[in-house]
């Protein structure tokens, strides 16, 4: 830690890991509701505990990024954080919107109420004054960073890492525009949900990698800078149009199905190009750096990101596939591997990067810590490969032989069971991760 | 972005022409087009006689023409490089002028060619036919008006590095539309 101020990111990244833990908890409860259905069916209904499963991961990766951001923009840009107290006020308003938002979740006490009732939208069912106050976060967020660039050393990676920052909060505004007609309320609906993972974020993503590569492997920024540059192009190039494989079935017309399709398929290519990056960085790269878990999450995340967001977004992202998949577990199984590999690997990468320096500290724990990325990843990896088979099962049943909801979900119990218990080995492997990092220094000899 | 200085360390993209970047984009674009064709070819082999059928209502004589103007226009961009190599700036001027014309002569053409399919002649045309000729022959004509951006940009800030970036991009306008006028028009 060469900068003082860069010290706000411990908080950012305490506040994320808190969230986390509840995030795989809820989930775990989740797992187990789909096998015994009537679990605390009478005290949190199934869909608040989703919406507090989705939520939370949303915020915390958010959070993540934010502090990310706060800890490398100094070194990027050469001085400290334009300023500290912003940044700490940033946090606190996050914190209180996102409790704001579990208590209304939990409690429904303002049911209705414009500005304090829990709204519809599936992802964005955060009331108003949330709403609100995440903008308020991000504006403070990006004047504080942004600030902090213009009058220091301008570089690659910090270019990107705002694009992308900058992208999430304009994007999010489409999240207050709610029109009437119901085809255009999914449109621009997806202006935040597919924009964000499949676009932005994807910037922010392909900048904390950037940095993390400068550090751990030594290569000079001058190569990493083309190829970020070149990653960036190709994420926005796919992914923007790519939004089209969102809008096949939602009354807009024909054509989007050719848009979507095409545009979205190629969406695997910079997922593939960052595996290649990694990989050749730091298999070229001299420098033999000590802290060997960031180094292993970065590439895991590249790679868990190519196979869940890359190749089983691939799987059913052809509208004549998803013309029948569309809403089966095949979804879950993608969206639960190309969240984890790209955007919560990513965060634990940085994150496992920056606490030996923000603790002031040697590389710590390391063995503990690379044991949780093997269970999270392997635990992960079973989950997909369990639920794409159970959505492979229900796609069939459902679609293609026409048997109703519910009694195909009982067949797939066998499926939720093994879901379930790649679940909990999660579960273990992200507490572990929270102990490993957060808890006792020990430093190795 | 870092440009010829250092593009020894560009790997297979150092020995092209132009900035390396540019080529990334080319690339992308040619595996765009080259899946719509696949998704084309995929259709047709759906429906054959339908295919066959919309297929002569396109104005074959039109698409021929259009052919012929976007490859001479892609002569006169190479003999814009040329004369900027020979340090020879208005002259390099003049040969993107000349290649851009013929780039505006195409869309006048193309825009001929849709006024007549929207007016008369898509009743009873194979649907999936209609809405890939649209998009594929509409995808790559709005690359030509970018194209046309791009040729203005590179003539006004004229090196020679941004005249082979421009008309990088400006041959593969044309090298889409030779593999689109086949498929689209021509293959039975």
């Amino acid at each position: 830690m060469k900068y003082q101020s860069q010290k706000v990111a411990f908080w950012y990244f305490g506040a994320a890991m808190a969230l986390f833990a509840i995030q795989v908890l809820v989930g775990a409860i989740m797992g187990y509701i789909y096998v015994a259905p009537n679990f605390m069916s009478e005290l949190i209904p199934f869909n608040i505990f989703r919406m507090l499963h989705t939520n939370a991961l949303i915020v915390w990766l958010l959070l993540g990024f934010f502090g990310a951001a706060y800890y490398l923009i100094p070194e990027e840009a050469e001085r400290d954080i334009e300023s500290p107290m912003l940044a700490y006020g940033q946090l606190i308003l996050l914190v209180v919107g996102t409790l704001g938002a579990v208590l209304t979740y939990v409690f429904n006490f303002a049911e209705g109420n414009v500005v304090f009732g829990q709204q519809g939208r599936e992802f964005l069912e955060q009331p108003l004054w949330v709403k609100l106050g995440i903008i308020v976060a991000a504006l403070v967020f990006l004047y504080n960073i942004t600030m902090t660039v213009l009058k220091g050393r301008k570089t690659a990676v910090s270019n990107v890492l705002l694009l992308g920052l900058w992208g999430v909060a304009l994007f999010f505004l489409f999240s207050l525009y709610n029109p009437g007609n119901l085809s255009l309320d999914k449109m621009y609906w997806w202006y935040v949900v597919h924009i964000w993972v499949e676009g932005v974020w994807e910037l922010v993503m392909a900048a904390i990698l950037a940095f993390l590569m400068l550090k751990l492997t030594g290569i000079d920024r001058e190569i990493i800078e083309k190829w970020i540059y070149a990653i960036v192009a190709l994420a926005l190039f796919t992914g923007l149009l790519g939004t089209g494989h969102h809008y096949y079935w939602i009354g807009t017309p024909g054509y989007w199905q050719w848009i979507g399709s095409v545009f979205s398929a190629l969406e695997i290519v910079p997922f593939l190009a960052m595996v290649v990056f990694a990989f050749m960085m730091v298999w070229k790269g001299g420098r033999d750096h000590p802290n060997k878990a960031a180094v292993l999450w970065a590439l895991g995340s590249t790679v868990l990101a190519f196979f869940g967001a890359g190749v089983w977004g691939f799987m059913h992202t052809l509208a004549p596939v998803n013309f029948y998949s569309h809403g089966t577990q095949i979804t879950a199984a993608h969206g639960h591997l190309a969240f984890f590999g790209a955007y919560v690997s990513m965060n634990l990468a940085m994150i496992t990067y920056a606490m030996p320096y923000l603790r002031k500290s040697e590389p710590y724990n390391q063995i503990s810590n690379m044991i949780s990325f093997w269970l999270m990843a392997g635990g992960m990896s079973f989950m997909t490969i369990t639920l794409t088979f159970a959505g492979i099962i229900q796609t069939h049943l459902q679609r293609v032989n026409g048997e109703d909801f519910m009694s195909v979900q009982e067949q797939l119990g066998v499926f939720y069971w093994m879901r379930l218990g790649s679940g909990i080995v999660f579960v273990i492997g992200a507490l572990l991760f929270i102990y490993a990092t957060f808890g006792p220094k020990k430093v190795r000899a | 972005m870092q440009g010829h200085k250092n593009a020894e360390s560009w790997g297979p993209l150092s020995s092209l022409p132009g900035n390396p970047m540019i080529w990334i984009l080319i690339l992308s674009e040619l595996m765009v087009f080259g899946v719509g064709l696949m998704g084309f070819v995929i259709a047709r082999d759906i429906d054959p006689v339908g295919f066959a059928k919309s297929q002569d209502s396109l104005n074959r004589l039109a698409g021929a023409i259009n052919t012929m103007v976007l490859i001479t226009s892609g002569l006169f961009a190479a003999l814009a490089v040329e004369a900027r190599a020979r340090d020879n700036v208005q002259t390099s001027r003049w040969w993107l002028l000349a290649a851009g014309s013929f780039g505006v002569i195409f869309l006048i053409i193309k825009a001929f060619e849709y006024r007549d399919k929207i007016l008369h002649n898509s009743a009873g045309l194979n649907e999936n036919f209609l809405t890939l000729y649209f998009l594929l022959t509409g995808f790559h004509a709005a690359h030509v008006v970018m194209g046309l951006v791009i040729l203005f940009i590179v003539g006004w800030k004229n090196n020679l590095e941004n005249i082979e970036t421009g008309t990088a991009f400006w041959h593969m306008v044309d090298l889409i539309w030779v593999l689109l006028f086949p498929v689209i028009y021509l293959l039975r």
